[in-house]
């Protein structure tokens, strides 16, 4: 039960980590809950579907449809993501300041929202389908009642929730000032931890070449598997050893982003001077 | 800007195209039964590109997933799956049957 529990909970943590920084993120725009729910609601749904069709995926592409189609949802989380930081670089000042007026900024923070509902759609998806497969695994083999794995079920998704809200609460007490910096540059992360992980699917299916493999090792500091490591890994794409591929990932969707939501931020306070 | 970013890009594909050295890969199959996997023990040669081929026969999915490895694939019941790894340095490697931990354990050794 306490087995069932924990693999539970590491599945549902990382999810749990992307929707807490996006509804802090989301923080002023009319309607997030509503969005976020949703977004929820259609992963859970996605998850059983993907879950039950898992074998055709798996077959699909000589063996490698599984990393193919994990490469891809990746990547539209990752544009999604991106386009949402650039946004946010235009706009956070307009939140912070005017809180929820600005008309324009609502109708276009809907936007934002349907953009984000995508990246939660896809983070339950790919965390539930794998919960899934898992508890119909157990319940398969019978080793252990239908009970006992629905306690360790129920409390692993309640383990992961708690995070996720802790991880949400602990970012609204950020100073208004530093809010939207701070939220837009954890998007920002997320987004370029997704493009490495989308890398690594990418080279477990000979796609990809690594570029040495591992670039660094520092398991014996930081181990992928420890507590902390797995809650880095979610948050900011933390990888004790990763290929040098999926730092080339990394690193790119880092710059790129932060120059295209420099220059809108420059933009916004351009046209906010001229008022 | 818009010049950096392309010069940037190409450098990149540059670079990426002629780190595809095409290296001779060494094929090792694996069966998933009752929860473990045969064999235990997986030989492999340090240095070059393995391709993992696992098949499941179990009637039960199973996840292979190796940290030290950074590899983590769902095995459907009843099915195949292909796992890239490699090259290595020598050394061991476990691997493990994540929805069956106790029983499902492996290491992978390059020499």
């Amino acid at each position: 039960m306490f087995g069932t529990a924990l693999i539970v909970f590491r599945e549902v943590l990382e999810a749990a980590l992307i929707i807490g920084v996006i509804a802090a993120a989301t923080k002023g725009i009319p309607a997030r809950g509503y969005w976020l729910f949703g977004g929820i609601l259609l992963g859970l749904a996605g998850s059983a579907i993907v879950a039950a069709s898992m074998k055709g995926i798996a077959q699909f592409a000589d063996g490698i449809g599984q990393e193919i189609f994990n490469a891809s949802i990746l990547g539209v989380a990752v544009l999604m993501l991106a386009w949402h930081s650039i946004w946010m670089a235009g706009h956070g000042r307009a939140l912070a300041t005017e809180a929820r007026a600005v008309g324009g900024a609502i109708r276009e923070g809907q936007r934002t929202l349907s953009v984000l509902l995508v990246v939660v759609a896809v983070a339950v998806l790919r965390e539930g389908a794998e919960t899934v497969l898992f508890l119909y695994g157990v319940a398969l083999s019978g080793s252990s009642s239908l009970v006992e794995m629905m306690v360790g079920g129920v409390s692993g998704i309640a383990g992961g929730v708690a995070v996720g809200v802790t991880l949400y609460l602990g970012l609204l007490r950020i100073p208004l000032r530093w809010f939207f910096t701070v939220t837009t540059a954890l998007v920002l992360l997320l987004a370029a931890g997704m493009a490495a992980q989308a890398a690594r699917f990418l080279v477990q299916a000979d796609l990809l070449p690594s570029l040495k493999s591992p670039l660094w090792d520092v398991s014996s500091v930081l181990p992928n598997e420890s507590a902390f490591g797995a809650v880095l890994h979610g948050l900011v794409g933390y990888d004790a050893h990763p290929a040098g591929i999926q730092v080339v990932f990394y690193v790119v969707v880092v710059v790129a982003v932060a120059i295209a939501a420099g220059m809108q931020w420059v933009k916004s306070i351009n046209t906010g001077s001229k008022k | 800007m818009k010049k950096i970013i392309s010069t940037f890009l190409l450098a990149l594909c540059t670079l990426v195209l002629s780190m595809a050295v095409v290296a001779a890969e060494v094929e090792v199959k694996l069966v998933i039964e009752n929860h473990r996997f045969q064999p235990e023990i997986v030989n492999v040669p340090a240095g070059q590109k393995i391709k993992l081929v696992i098949e499941n026969r179990d009637a039960t999915p199973e996840e292979f997933e190796s940290h030290p490895l950074n590899r983590e694939k769902v095995i459907p019941a009843k099915s195949t799956a292909t796992v890239y790894v490699g090259p290595l340095a020598a050394g061991s490697y476990p691997f493990v049957g994540e929805f069956n931990q106790k029983t499902a354990k492996g290491i992978i050794v390059a020499q």
